[in-house]
């Protein structure tokens, strides 16, 4: 199946000269959530508005559904659905109505029972014919969704959507982006959590600097990343390990004085005890026991740093 | 064509104005009371006839002219600026919709209003001046032309404008003269030959002589040129719109 959405080599330079995007190639699947981790200013929300119509493109072509979103918007745009990063509501309108008029402005005729099914799946049914102004921030973001749902796109674009939102709220969010997700949504949602993408995404993409540094399937970045090691210190320096403790894991480092064992923390059998146990037997006297984790973060870090290299 | 689109934008519009009729009615009707009291039955009743017709029902085509030109500018600049100015207009610009789609919606919402306002005007004249209608089909016609024309120049505004200020100054400082020195209160016969002159480069003087035509048949420039000018305004104003939505320029980046 083709991609449902194809970015290639998307480029954006402001009229200031700053090059927000510097040639952006992506594709992504029709029903899955792509999570695109990048500090601010790495060119996540420039990257959306091209994608939408917000910005146009100094170069480069995206494609929605395989309608080009320049010279076949209506259709491109049609299964669009945005949720901006600001809150940009009109204060005095009724909930009900901003929604309606959202979904009218995607020429889609009017559906009340699929509005009520949008506003109740977000809690908004009770305040329907409340003004935005009345609402709390939490509950204008949810609308924010609702109009964006309201003409039922096949790709979602959330643009940090828990930024600056309470816990409950963001676990509520992911609850809500699974539940889209299970009806052949696809969501492409912009964060700077990490913790976020972790929770909710098929796949993870990387961007610093207007360049994406990296696409990968959680899980196999996760994998990559949810490795620890352990280090175990010796009273004295060897020059080998011992045949008894050969395996893949485990190396020794540079001057001999400690072993060190890869494993898995998601795994069921880390295998410490197994290991402790053999060293022992081995005859080896232990000085300490340390374990690190290479984390997402430091990935990331490490990445956006090498991105920032001339 | 994306007529749902456009029924939304213009509906969520008259929305906005429905729910501030009281203020949208009440004020153009107080102040052309107003004007009929001071210019109508005070100083009206000094003023010999013009052009065979009475002081107080001269000025009633000029009054709905003042009302509906300011009211088009201030309706329709306000409609867009407002978008611009508290963000929402994000959602117009990832719809599916081109700019005549917008333009239909926005300045079609506009242009009613000001026609209500109007209507409204020429039914209170009818409570203090005793005149009749020539030509009610052209009076209706100049009518909403009028409307649509100085809608899509509000329109304009609105995206140009940068602030409130800003919004507020070119109908301040262009429009109110122009439609001031345009004739809403004297005939352009009755000025030195110099200002008559100067008035005829005044385009809101052909709209003023052309509604006045077609009410009591008497115009200060032939109907056709009235008509020519109106029109020739609409496609101007057409045509910077279809160049802004096509450059993006103050909307898109």
């Amino acid at each position: 199946m083709p991609p449902i959405v194809e970015i290639n080599a998307l480029r954006k330079a402001y009229a200031s000269g700053f090059e927000a995007l510097k040639g952006v190639d992506l594709s992504i699947e029709e029903g899955e959530i792509l999570a695109l981790l990048g500090p601010n200013g790495a060119g996540k929300t420039t990257l959306i508005s091209t994608v939408c119509g917000i910005t146009t493109a100094t170069s480069g072509a995206v494609s929605v559904g395989g309608h080009d979103t320049v010279r076949d918007f209506r259709a491109a745009r049609s299964m669009i659905g945005l949720v901006p990063q600001e809150i940009n509501l009109e204060p005095f309108e009724k909930v009900q109505n901003t929604v309606k008029f959202s979904r009218g402005l995607f020429g889609q005729t009017p559906d009340p029972a699929l509005i009520e099914k949008i506003l109740r799946q977000l809690s908004l049914w009770d305040k329907r014919d409340a003004q935005i102004r009345e609402l709390s921030g939490g509950m204008k973001r949810r609308v924010l969704i609702a109009k964006a749902l309201s003409h039922e796109p096949r790709v979602l674009f959330l643009d940090e959507p828990t930024a600056g939102v309470d816990v409950e709220l963001r676990r509520d969010m992911w609850e809500i982006v699974a539940e889209l997700k299970r009806d052949g949504v696809t969501i492409i949602l912009t964060t700077h959590y990490i913790e976020e993408a972790e929770a909710i995404a098929d796949r993870i993409g990387v961007i610093a600097s207007g360049e994406i540094l990296l696409v990968e399937d959680k899980d196999k970045l996760m994998a990559r990343m949810g490795k620890k090691e352990l280090e175990v210190q010796l009273s004295a320096p060897i020059t080998a390990i011992p045949d008894s403790l050969a395996s893949d894991a485990l190396r020794l480092n540079e001057d001999g004085t400690a072993l060190i064992y890869t494993y898995d923390t998601r795994s069921e059998r880390t295998g410490i005890t197994k290991l402790l146990a053999e060293v022992a037997a081995a005859g080896l006297t232990l000085r300490d026991v340390v374990t690190r984790q290479s984390s997402l973060e430091d990935i990331f870090v490490g990445l956006v740093h090498e991105g920032d290299a001339p | 064509m994306n007529w749902t689109a456009v029924k939304s934008i213009y509906l969520f519009e008259m929305t906005r104005f429905f729910r501030t009729i009281t203020q949208s009615f009440i004020s153009p009707v107080l102040s052309t009371s107003l004007y009929f009291v001071v210019f109508g039955a005070a100083i009206g009743s000094r003023i010999q006839e013009v052009e065979g017709v009475s002081y107080a029902a001269f000025i009633v085509p000029g009054l709905i002219m003042l009302s509906v030109i300011t009211q088009s500018i201030s309706n329709a600049s306000f409609g867009i600026y407002f978008p611009k100015f508290i963000g929402t207009i994000f959602e117009l610009l990832s719809a599916p919709v081109n700019f005549l789609e917008i333009v239909m919606g926005y300045v079609g919402a506009a242009a009613t209003k000001a026609l209500f306002i109007g209507v409204i005007i020429l039914l209170t004249a009818f409570l203090f001046v005793d005149f009749e209608i020539q030509h009610p089909i052209a009076m209706v016609g100049f009518l909403v032309l009028t409307c649509i024309s100085f809608a899509l120049m509000g329109f304009i505004i609105g995206i140009w404008a940068g602030n409130f200020e800003q919004l507020q100054l070119v109908p301040l400082l262009i429009i109110t003269p122009l439609v001031f020195l345009g004739g809403s209160f004297y005939s352009i016969s009755m000025l030195p030959p110099v200002w008559q002159v100067i008035s005829h480069f005044n385009p809101v003087v052909y709209l003023i002589s052309g509604f006045r035509w077609s009410f009591f048949g008497t115009a200060d420039v032939p109907i056709g040129l009235s008509l020519f000018a109106i029109t020739g305004f609409t496609t101007l104003c057409l045509g910077v719109i279809w160049w802004i939505f096509k450059t993006g320029w103050r909307i898109r980046q």
